[in-house]
C-alpha cells in the first residue's frame, strides 16, 4: 500500500492543521452548484410577492429618497450642483451591496447548517453564491440609477453629465466585491465561534455607514480633523467617493483607492483563510 | 487476483468535547488568553485524555483506532448500538467533519446519502429542486440534463413537477429526493438508514436499487440498525462498539455475534439472600428471560418465558399476586400481565417457588423492553422491583416486504378475516 502514489487516491480525508488548504480545482468543479445557489437565492426570496424583483430596486431607492430629503434638502449636506436624489443613490447603491453581503454572508454557515451536516461540498461555495446573488441585485440597482439619471438629463435643469470617470466603474465594483466578500467570510467564521457577533453585525454596519461618506461628501469634513482620519480609515470611503465621481462626473480623487484596494486584498486573504479553518470543524459546533 | 482496495481507513480517531462545545463567548476566549499569559492552564482547555476510557474529562472519543480496508465491489454493513460511533464514521466518510487523527483514503467518485432530498428549497419547483439537489450531491448540470426525464419518471410525480415543493406531501418529497439519489452514479456509495422513511413499496425500490448498484461492481457502505436488511444486502460487516472495531468478518458471523451479545445483556438477575428485594414475607431471588429460539436469541418470532424464583418466608394465605409491567424503550407501558388473572389464587408452599410467564411469539416489536415486577398482597402494593431485567428483541424473519422499524409498542400477529 505504501508503494502506491498518493495521487492514486481521489479522496483523502485527514485532520488538517495547516492554513492554506483551498482547492480551487474542486471549487471549479462545483460551479453548477454555485450557479444554482445563486438562482435559489434570487428566486426564492421574491416568490409570492406582488412586486417581485422590484423590491431589489425599491429598497435602495426609498433609502436614497429619505436621505435626500432629510440630509440633502433639510440638512443641506449635498452639494448644490448635484440633484440630491442622484447624489445619495450613487452612494446608497454600493453601500447597500457592501452591507448586504456582509450581513448575509455572516449568516451563511448558520443558514446552511442543515445542509452542511448532511452533505459535503466546498463550503466556500455558500458565501461566494451569496456575494454573487447580491451582485445581481446591485447591478439591477445600478441600472435603476442610470434610468433615473437619464430622466434627470432629459427633464431637469440640473443635468446629469458623467464623464470618462465612468470607466473606473469596473475597478470600483471589483474592489467593493472583494472587500465585502473578505469581510463577510471573516465575520461568518467568527460568528460560528462567537455567537455574540451575530447581533453586532446589523448595528455595526449602521455605525460604519456614518463613518463613510454616504450621507455627506468627504469634502465637507475638514482636512486633518480626527473625524476625517476615522472616515478615511474605512476602506469603503474610497470606494464610495469613487462611485460618486464615476456616476456623477465629479472630479475623481484617486488618493484613497490604493488603500481600499490593498485593504480589500488583505481582507480577502485573511477572511478566506479563517473561513477555511472554521468550516472544518463547523459541523461539530452546530 | 485480489480485488483492488478502494477505501482505506487507517487508525481514525474522532474526539468531541462534551457540554461546552466551544468557547462561544468572547469572555471565555479572553479568560483563556489571560490564563495562558500567566502560565496557568486554560480554564476551558483540554483535559488530557486518559487511555482506555471513552470519556475523559469533558472529552468524548466517538471513534478510536478504527482501521479497515474495503475492496472494490464489496458491500459492507456497519452495525452497532446507538452511540457506538456508526454515525460519526459515516460523517467522516462523507467529509462532513474531519477526524481528530488518522486518515481515510478513497478511490473514485464518492456519494453519500445521509438523507434524501438534501437541500430542497420549499419555494422552488420540483424540477428546480432536482437540479439543486443533484448539484449538491455532486452531479454536473449536463448529467442532470441527460437524466431529467428518467428522474421525473422514476419519481412518479410528473404532473406536479413544476409546482413549488412546499405544496408536496412529505411522501412526494421523499420520492423526488430518492429519484435523484437513485440516479447518482458513484463508484463508492455511503448510505445511512435513509430507508427509514417512506412506504413499503418505496423501501422495496430503495433496496432493489442498492442491490443493482452493488451487482454492478460498485462499493457500498451501509449503516443500519436493522439486522435483516444488513444481512440481505451486505457481504461483510463491521461491528462498532464504543468507538472501536469489535468485529470485522462475514456478515453472517458478525450479525450472529452481535445478536448474541444483545441477548446476553441483562436478561437475568440473581440476588443473594442478603440483597434480594422483598419483605420478610416473600422475596424475589432471581428473574430471567428465556427464549424459545434454538439459539437463545430474543426475536419477534420466538416466545419468551419470564421465570421468577421466589422465596416464600411467611405467606400462608391465598393473597399473593404478581404482575409483570413491561415498558418499551421509549417509556411507554407496553402491557401489564396479572398472574391471578391467569392461574387464580393458590396457597404457596413456604420455601422456594418458581413462577413462569410466557410472552408468546409475534407479540413484541423489535426493540428494547424493560420488565418490572410488582408484588401485591390483599389487593395492595407489596413491593415493586423496578426494571428487574431488560430484553433486546431483534427482528425475526420478516413478514412481507417491510424492511424498517415497525411502529408501535407491540407488534402482535392478529387474526384477520375476509
Amino acid at each position: 500500500m505504501d508503494a502506491e502514489n498518493r495521487s492514486d487516491w481521489d479522496v483523502v480525508i485527514e485532520p488538517s492543521k495547516g492554513w492554506w488548504r483551498i482547492d480551487l480545482r474542486e471549487l471549479w468543479h462545483y460551479r453548477d452548484l454555485l450557479r444554482l445557489m445563486v438562482r435559489r437565492d434570487l428566486l426564492a426570496v421574491y416568490k409570492q410577492t406582488i412586486l417581485g424583483p422590484l423590491w431589489q430596486v425599491l429598497q435602495p431607492l426609498l433609502t436614497a429618497l429619505v436621505l435626500a430629503v432629510v440630509f440633502g434638502l433639510l440638512g443641506r449636506m449635498a452639494p448644490a450642483d448635484q440633484p440630491p436624489l442622484l447624489f445619495y443613490l450613487a452612494a446608497v447603491v454600493p453601500w447597500t451591496f457592501f452591507a448586504n453581503v456582509i450581513q448575509r454572508t455572516s449568516q451563511t454557515l448558520v443558514w446552511n447548517a442543515a445542509l452542511m451536516s448532511k452533505v459535503y461540498f466546498p463550503r466556500l461555495v455558500a458565501p461566494v453564491a451569496t456575494t454573487l446573488s447580491t451582485m445581481v441585485s446591485f447591478l439591477l440597482q445600478l441600472a435603476t440609477f442610470f434610468v433615473i439619471a437619464l430622466g434627470y438629463r432629459v427633464f431637469s435643469d440640473l443635468p446629469w453629465a458623467p464623464g470618462s470617470n465612468l470607466l473606473a466603474l469596473p475597478l470600483l465594483i471589483l474592489i467593493m466585491s472583494v472587500l465585502a466578500f473578505g469581510c463577510g467570510v471573516l465575520v461568518a467564521s467568527l460568528t460560528t465561534r462567537f455567537r455574540d457577533l451575530g447581533f453586532l453585525v446589523g448595528f455595526g454596519m449602521q455605525l460604519l455607514m456614518y463613518a463613510s461618506p454616504v450621507i455627506f461628501p468627504l469634502s465637507l469634513v475638514p482636512d486633518g480633523s480626527l473625524l476625517r482620519h476615522v472616515i478615511e480609515l474605512n476602506p469603503m470611503t474610497g470606494v464610495i467617493e469613487g462611485f460618486r465621481a464615476a456616476l456623477l462626473g465629479t472630479p475623481i480623487d484617486l488618493g484613497l483607492l490604493p488603500y481600499s484596494g490593498t485593504a480589500a486584498l488583505v481582507m480577502l486573504i485573511i477572511g478566506t483563510l479563517v473561513f477555511q479553518r472554521a468550516q472544518r470543524t463547523f459541523a461539530d459546533v452546530v | 487476483m485480489a480485488a483492488r482496495t478502494v477505501i482505506e481507513v487507517s487508525d481514525v480517531r474522532k474526539r468531541y468535547r462534551l457540554g461546552v462545545i466551544d468557547r462561544s463567548l468572547v469572555t471565555d476566549e479572553l479568560a483563556a488568553a489571560f490564563a495562558r499569559l500567566r502560565g496557568k492552564p486554560d480554564p476551558r482547555g483540554d483535559i488530557h485524555a486518559v487511555g482506555g476510557d471513552q470519556r475523559a474529562g469533558d472529552q468524548f472519543w466517538a471513534l478510536r483506532n478504527v482501521s479497515f480496508n474495503v475492496a472494490q465491489g464489496e458491500v459492507l454493513g456497519l452495525i452497532g448500538r446507538n452511540g457506538a460511533g456508526k454515525s460519526t464514521l459515516l460523517k467522516l466518510l462523507s467529509r462532513i467533519t474531519l477526524p481528530t487523527a488518522g486518515r481515510i483514503r478513497m478511490k473514485g467518485r464518492v456519494s453519500s446519502l445521509l438523507e434524501v432530498g438534501t437541500g430542497f428549497h420549499p419555494e422552488l419547483t420540483g424540477r428546480e429542486n432536482i437540479y439543486l439537489n443533484g448539484a449538491i450531491m455532486g452531479m454536473r448540470r449536463a448529467e442532470i440534463d441527460g437524466l431529467l426525464d428518467e428522474i421525473i419518471a422514476f419519481s412518479g410525480i410528473e404532473h406536479h413537477i413544476d409546482t413549488p415543493i412546499k405544496r408536496y406531501s412529505s411522501g412526494m418529497k421523499v420520492r423526488l429526493g430518492f429519484a435523484v439519489a437513485a440516479h447518482l452514479d458513484p463508484d463508492i456509495l455511503v448510505v445511512d438508514e435513509v430507508l427509514a422513511v417512506g412506504d413499503a413499496e418505496f423501501q422495496r425500490r430503495c433496496l432493489g436499487r442498492m442491490r443493482s448498484v452493488a451487482d454492478s461492481g460498485r462499493t457500498i457502505i451501509f449503516v443500519s440498525h436493522n439486522m435483516f436488511s444488513v444481512q440481505s444486502l451486505c457481504t461483510r460487516a463491521i461491528w462498532l462498539d464504543k468507538g472501536e472495531v469489535r468485529a470485522d468478518d462475514s456478515v453472517v458471523t458478525v450479525v450472529r455475534d452481535y445478536l448474541n451479545e444483545c441477548s446476553a445483556q441483562t436478561n437475568e438477575q440473581v440476588w443473594t439472600d442478603a440483597d434480594a428485594p422483598g419483605t420478610d414475607e416473600v422475596r424475589l431471588m432471581a428473574i430471567r428471560a428465556i427464549s424459545a429460539d434454538a439459539e437463545g436469541l430474543f426475536s419477534t418470532t420466538a416466545a419468551i418465558t419470564i421465570e421468577l424464583d421466589l422465596q416464600n418466608h411467611a405467606i400462608t394465605d391465598f393473597d399473593l399476586n404478581i404482575q409483570l409491567i413491561v415498558h418499551t424503550d421509549s417509556d411507554i407501558v407496553a402491557f401489564i400481565s396479572d398472574m391471578t388473572e391467569s392461574i387464580g389464587t393458590a396457597i404457596w408452599p413456604v420455601g422456594a417457588n418458581v413462577v413462569r410467564c410466557t410472552i408468546p411469539s409475534d407479540l413484541l416489536n423489535d426493540g428494547g423492553y424493560r420488565i418490572s415486577v410488582l408484588f401485591q398482597r390483599k389487593g395492595n402494593r407489596h413491593f415493586l422491583v423496578q426494571d428487574a431485567i431488560s430484553i433486546d428483541v431483534q427482528e425475526g424473519p420478516r413478514r412481507g416486504a417491510w424492511f424498517q422499524k415497525w411502529q408501535g409498542a407491540l407488534r402482535p400477529a392478529l387474526h384477520w378475516v375476509r
